[in-house]
């Protein structure tokens, strides 16, 4: 049994580099942070830094749910509709809860019903494309166009506000700093830590990377391929309701323009992050990484005049594709 | 000599990552001669041919066509060279005609195409073969026989003038074969050069007139076909005595393993009933299509099907996933590794423990365990990989086959079926897997083997059922335990008694 024992010795890869090319998105970061201190100093400032990943934890938040959806080879295009509807139903169900007054409680049961039709619409995306077999690319463009005109139906073209005294108590929830930090931002990380944690320490996670990878080995292996797709979407659904119960307070009000191209966001802090787009391995963190480079890349644009603001999705636009093309060819 | 052999390998050789799996290949093909190749799974045959058909480039050695030293950079070059290789899963567009698909990729006619003309030139192709097939008719509509003669009139459409033919008789019944070979040798008497690689030895004395055997990507013997008996074909196969090759078989118990009544899976099985005994090696054998991988894909649940009454260790169970199945003690390794297997992206550790893993979750999983388990699973099947933090793709067919193996044998199985254990794997691992499927039947597990290696499942089982067109057709034990009986089975020359009485009415 020894006579071949350095059959496969030869395969000793070079960590370094392997290494040194993982670390891509957290590099790409980097350079767009010097250079954009080197256009203007105000890049590195705390307020304008916190005021970068405040905005990133919106799409962050979804972007960790799309990574599990993506590894495990699907994809969900209606996250930005999906967010204006629940941004629009929650605002309602406040106001009519809370239209004496109301407080703290009348916001909890908002925010359980912004999780509850989340984690609904996940469970009828995942039912839809892993029971009923179609296309995650189709289930979820459908969806995109139902869920947005369902939100233009209930605010009737216009915009749907919170009222004036619920207005202020929630507002904490976006305004609100613990220990200096804003609140968004440990919402985020706190998301961040424990989805890196279910996909790289539990089972469940394996058998995303593990469909991801192969259905059919998973499937030949007694993994139930099915329910755990149903799963990624309703985390991801999970997570566009998370974010969307942050946002809210910002905006006060949902319309149908709600959450226009936040798809192509998240989507893009997935494949920035190194995920690969067909499924099969990826990390949170490169996620993480991802969404504040995209977000970086806005505020530059805000703070320089080089490129219009206007550009912003164009630019991201590219950098998706750019990123895609690099990744080209590392699976064979 | 007057002429040059038609094709000469001189030295090939070729690597996948840090697997060699040809080492200086060199050989003759003369000119206008039947040339058979032979070996086992995973000798090389497809290498080799792929190389010779333009579909892979050798690492290093040098092809020479009619004295010519040739560099084959695609299909298309090697077929302008008049090289035209016939796969065993057809190169056929179902929904084009037959004259249509003679002429795809080089079409005649201008700006409009000229219909006409390709199908008359189609027809005399046809016609050359002796076939009377009309050119206008769909290739969905065609028997697989008739779908290999579209093939080989689209070689010669080529101007073939060598053939290369990877196991054409695979799916094909005697009848058929015969017709089959006739053609060949009309073609050879038209000077055509074919290269003719087969599992089936028997075939080899009837038609060829030398042939060549690769054993582990080394030429062992290269020269004449005649005085060369399946016996001794097979043993320069596996570099030693067949019988030293398998270990002795043991005795099954009396204790049923698993029993299965009336197992229908729609269009591939029908009416099956078997049982299976604790300690017994059983073999399904069959031709390629008969349905056997189906059957059992069925029982595990992986394919719709319905059953009269499964039993596992005597216990009645409905199996409806192939979770259920594993809970039951019953598993499956598929014959599609690769699709089916691995994950060959994935490390080994992941790949080890993928289907028990609830051993691991603490709630978080405990890398350490898994790490530990794949040290102990390395050892005991010897799985040999430098390190053990590379990718399943790094390891050679043998070891990652122990690796899918060990990994069904971690869930403790009563019931281990598995499919073409041995495909693609070196002789040394084949001899490993063979002792350990031996030792697990001595342990006390019911075993089944599907195989459509015939030496192998003779060599292993006890018992064989053979299958044909989705039903048990032959149930052979001891002394009909013959290659001529299995085949006589599985195409139907010879059926259980009771079908046999129908027939002689």
């Amino acid at each position: 049994m020894t006579e071949h024992s350095a059959e496969t010795s030869g395969t000793a890869r070079p960590p370094l580099l392997s290494r040194l090319g993982s670390l891509g998105p957290l590099l790409g970061l980097l350079s767009l942070m010097i250079v954009a201190t080197a256009l203007n100093s105000d890049f590195l400032t705390v307020s304008n830094l916190s005021n970068v990943l405040t905005r990133a934890s919106f799409i962050g938040i979804i972007a960790v749910g799309a990574t599990f959806v993506i590894i495990s080879g699907g994809i969900d295009l209606s996250v930005g509709s999906m967010a204006a509807l629940i941004a629009g139903s929650m605002i309602l169900v406040m106001n009519a809860l809370g239209a004496g007054g109301g407080g703290a409680g009348v916001i909890a049961i908002g925010m359980l019903c912004a999780l509850a039709i989340g984690a609904g619409a996940g469970l009828l995306h995942g039912t839809f494309i892993a029971r009923g077999r179609i296309e995650p690319f189709i289930v979820t463009l459908g969806t995109l166009g139902i869920y947005r005109a369902v939100l233009t139906y209930l605010s009737e073209g216009g915009s749907i506000s919170l009222n004036n005294t619920l207005s202020d108590a929630y507002s904490p929830v976006y305004y609100g700093k613990v220990l200096g930090v804003p609140f968004p931002i440990i919402v985020f990380a706190v998301v961040a830590l424990i989805g890196g944690l279910i996909l790289n320490r539990t089972r469940y996670g394996r058998y995303v990377q593990a469909i991801g990878s192969n259905e059919g080995v998973a499937r030949y292996a007694a993994v139930d391929v099915n329910r755990v797709k149903v799963i990624t979407y309703m985390i991801q659904g999970v997570c566009v309701a998370l974010a969307t119960l942050l946002y809210v307070p910002r905006l006060g009000s949902a319309s149908p323009s709600t959450g226009i191209l936040w798809e192509l966001e998240a989507i893009a802090a997935v494949i920035i992050g190194g995920t690969a787009l067909k499924g099969g391995s990826g990390r949170i963190w490169g996620t993480v990484v991802g969404a504040i480079l995209l977000l970086s890349i806005e505020n530059v644009l805000n703070l320089t005049s080089i490129i219009s603001v206007y550009l912003n999705a164009a630019v991201q636009g590219v950098v998706i594709i750019v990123v895609a093309f690099l990744q080209r060819g590392k699976r064979s | 000599m007057t002429t040059s052999p038609a094709v000469q390998f001189r030295k090939i050789t070729k690597s996948f990552g840090p697997v060699e799996v040809l080492h200086g290949v060199s050989f003759d093909i003369g000119a206008a001669e039947i040339h058979a190749l032979i070996g086992e799974n995973g000798a090389g045959k497809s290498t080799l041919m792929k190389i010779l058909g333009g579909y892979q480039p050798q690492t290093s050695g040098e092809i020479v066509l009619e004295g010519q030293p040739v560099t084959l950079r695609s299909s298309r070059d090697a077929e302008a060279r008049g090289v035209v290789l016939i796969h065993q899963e057809f190169n056929l567009a179902d929904d084009l005609s037959v004259a249509q698909n003679i002429f795809l990729g080089r079409e005649l006619g201008g700006a409009l195409l000229n219909d006409a003309e390709m199908n008359r030139q189609a027809a005399d192709a046809l016609g050359r073969l002796d076939v009377q097939l009309d050119p206008r008719v769909r290739v969905r509509d065609l028997s697989v026989p008739q779908k290999q003669l579209v093939e080989i009139a689209k070689a010669l459409a080529r101007h073939a003038r060598v053939l290369v033919m990877d196991e054409p008789t695979a799916t094909l019944t005697t009848r058929e074969t015969d017709v089959l070979f006739a053609l060949i040798r009309k073609l050879r008497g038209d000077g055509v050069t074919i290269l003719y690689i087969s599992h089936k030895l028997d075939e080899v004395g009837v038609l060829a007139d030398r042939v060549t055997v690769l054993r582990d990507g080394a030429v062992v013997f290269s020269g004449p076909a005649a005085g060369k008996t399946p016996h001794d074909l097979a043993n320069l196969m596996v570099g030693r005595e067949l019988e030293e090759m398998f270990p002795d078989k043991g005795r099954p118990s009396e204790t049923e393993a698993l029993h299965v009544e009336g197992l229908e899976v729609p269009g591939w099985a029908h009416d099956i009933s078997f049982t299976l005994h604790a300690g017994e090696v059983l073999g399904f054998a069959g031709l390629v299509g008969a349905g056997r991988t189906e059957l059992f894909e069925g029982l595990l649940g992986l394919r719709r099907h319905t059953v009269g009454q499964v039993r596992v260790a005597g216990r009645p169970i409905r199996i409806d996933s192939p979770g259920r199945a594993a809970n039951a003690g019953v598993v499956y390794l598929s014959e599609d590794r690769k699709g089916k297997g691995l994950l060959v992206d994935f490390g080994l550790r992941p790949n080890l423990t993928l289907m028990t893993l609830e051993e691991y979750a603490r709630p978080l999983l405990d890398i350490g365990a898994e790490t530990r388990a794949l040290e102990t699973a390395v050892q005991t099947y010897g799985i040999r990989s430098g390190r053990l933090d590379v990718p399943a793709s790094a390891l050679s067919g043998g070891n990652q086959q122990k690796l899918a193996l060990a990994r069904i044998l971690e869930v403790d199985p009563d019931v281990i079926v598995l499919d073409e254990p041995t495909r693609g794997v070196d002789v040394g691992a084949k001899r490993e897997i063979y002792l350990l499927i031996q030792a697990l039947a001595e342990s006390g597990k019911g075993i089944i083997v599907i195989s459509s290696e015939l030496t192998e499942l003779l060599g292993l089982c006890q018992r064989l059922l053979v299958v044909r067109e989705g039903r048990i057709v032959g149930d052979l034990v001891g002394g009909e335990l013959t290659e001529r009986d299995v085949i006589q089975y599985a195409t139907g020359l010879k059926a259980k008694a009771p079908a046999l009485e129908v027939a002689s009415r």
